[in-house]
């Protein structure tokens, strides 16, 4: 199954039999809007807080790949999820919610492939039949992580990133048809000293 | 500053740093500055109607107009940061809306409106100076530091 030094080769084909994506208002203006499931045109999703409106992004994303299929949730054994929020609670609150067992994630952007290697390597290895794997972000929630609040009035510098509302969840089989993960290279972690252009002390402005 | 910074670094992240400087879009300074001057320019005018305003109209001196005219601001701040319209002018103005109070007033309000969700104690109290806090701190430290200087020149220099 290695190849080389840190290359997996999945050779029993784990194969993603659906997937489920939900967007937010922006992504519904975008290029590839046609092929995102459900579409919010709403950034709070009719929850009280970002953060739980990013936790229903993802419960939706994984009820929709898992209702494409005829795979009843029971059957699956696993559920790899991560994000960027603190504590990486919407992934967790959606582990509590689908009520399958869960492994909790943190690669910021990495995390949706970081999942997926994972599963296929466990779907590989005969670990699992059924594995759901995914990711999600909320734009304002990561503003307000990250960033600064949403209505704070701060000059973007034009090389400024928008991140995603939106969540994304892959159902991972042993069998079965569509694309197959044949195999995964994990990355390092490398430092090349690019420092955010939106952090606080260096974009500080001279108040008063 | 920026040369200390890259010779920590290793030969393979200056080359890549370099490499990027190349191709990273410039923040287009002029531009900004033309905007920032004009748009901080019409606030500064906006604020020198109402303290006439208040000076012509009400009983107000030159020196008392000040507080009124500041709190004025503030308010109409406060109403364009709540319907969201504060941080599309910060974007076009830069400083010329962050250097003026209106920019002071937006930093408090929008943490206030973005710890709502915690709660009003927890949430907007405590989180409501998160950005304002530190201009409030060096602006009181250092008036005190310039007054403790005064203090002394006056007391034992003899001015």
């Amino acid at each position: 199954m290695l190849v080389g030094h840190q290359t997996w080769m999945f050779k029993n084909k784990p194969t993603i039999i659906s997937t489920g994506t939900v967007g937010g208002p922006f992504e519904a203006n975008g290029r590839i809007a046609n092929d995102i499931d459900i579409l919010h045109d709403d950034m709070w999703i009719k929850q009280d807080s970002f953060e739980k409106a990013q936790r229903t992004m993802m419960e939706e994303a994984c009820q929709i790949a898992l209702k494409k299929t005829d795979v009843e949730k029971e059957q699956v054994q696993f559920f790899i999820s991560g994000d960027l929020i603190n504590q990486i609670t919407p992934s967790t609150f959606t582990g509590k919610t689908l009520d399958i067992p869960y492994f909790g994630l943190f690669s910021a952007c990495a995390t949706s492939m970081e999942s997926l290697a994972l599963a296929s390597s466990i779907v590989n290895s005969g670990g699992a039949n059924y594995i759901l794997s995914g990711t999600s972000s909320h734009n304002a929630a990561a503003e307000r992580q990250f960033r600064y609040p949403t209505e704070y009035g701060g000059q973007k510098p034009p090389t400024a990133q928008w991140t995603v509302t939106g969540a994304g969840c892959a159902l991972l089989a042993n069998k079965g048809t569509g694309p197959v993960v044949t195999s995964a290279t994990i990355g390092k972690v490398v430092d090349m000293g690019i420092t955010d252009r939106l952090i606080w002390e260096e974009q500080w402005p001279q108040q008063q | 500053m920026a040369d200390k910074k890259k010779k920590k670094l290793t030969p393979e992240a200056q080359q890549y740093q370099s490499y990027q400087e190349k191709r990273e879009v410039k923040r287009p300074i002029f531009k900004n500055c033309i905007k920032a001057f004009f748009v901080g320019g019409t606030i500064c005018l906006i604020g020198q109607a109402i303290s006439t305003f208040y000076i012509y109209y009400f009983d107000f001196t030159e020196q008392t107009a000040g507080n009124p005219t500041v709190a004025t601001l503030i308010f109409i701040t406060m109403f364009l940061t709540g319907f969201g319209v504060y941080d599309r002018i910060g974007q076009f103005a830069g400083a010329g809306s962050a250097v003026p109070v209106t920019g002071f007033g937006n930093a408090v309000v929008a943490s206030a409106i973005e710890h709502r969700t915690e709660g009003f104690v927890l949430g907007v109290g405590s989180n409501m100076l998160k950005l304002a806090g530190p201009v409030i701190v060096y602006g009181v430290f250092s008036a005190f530091v310039v007054a403790l200087i005064k203090t002394i020149l006056i007391k034992w220099g003899g001015l």
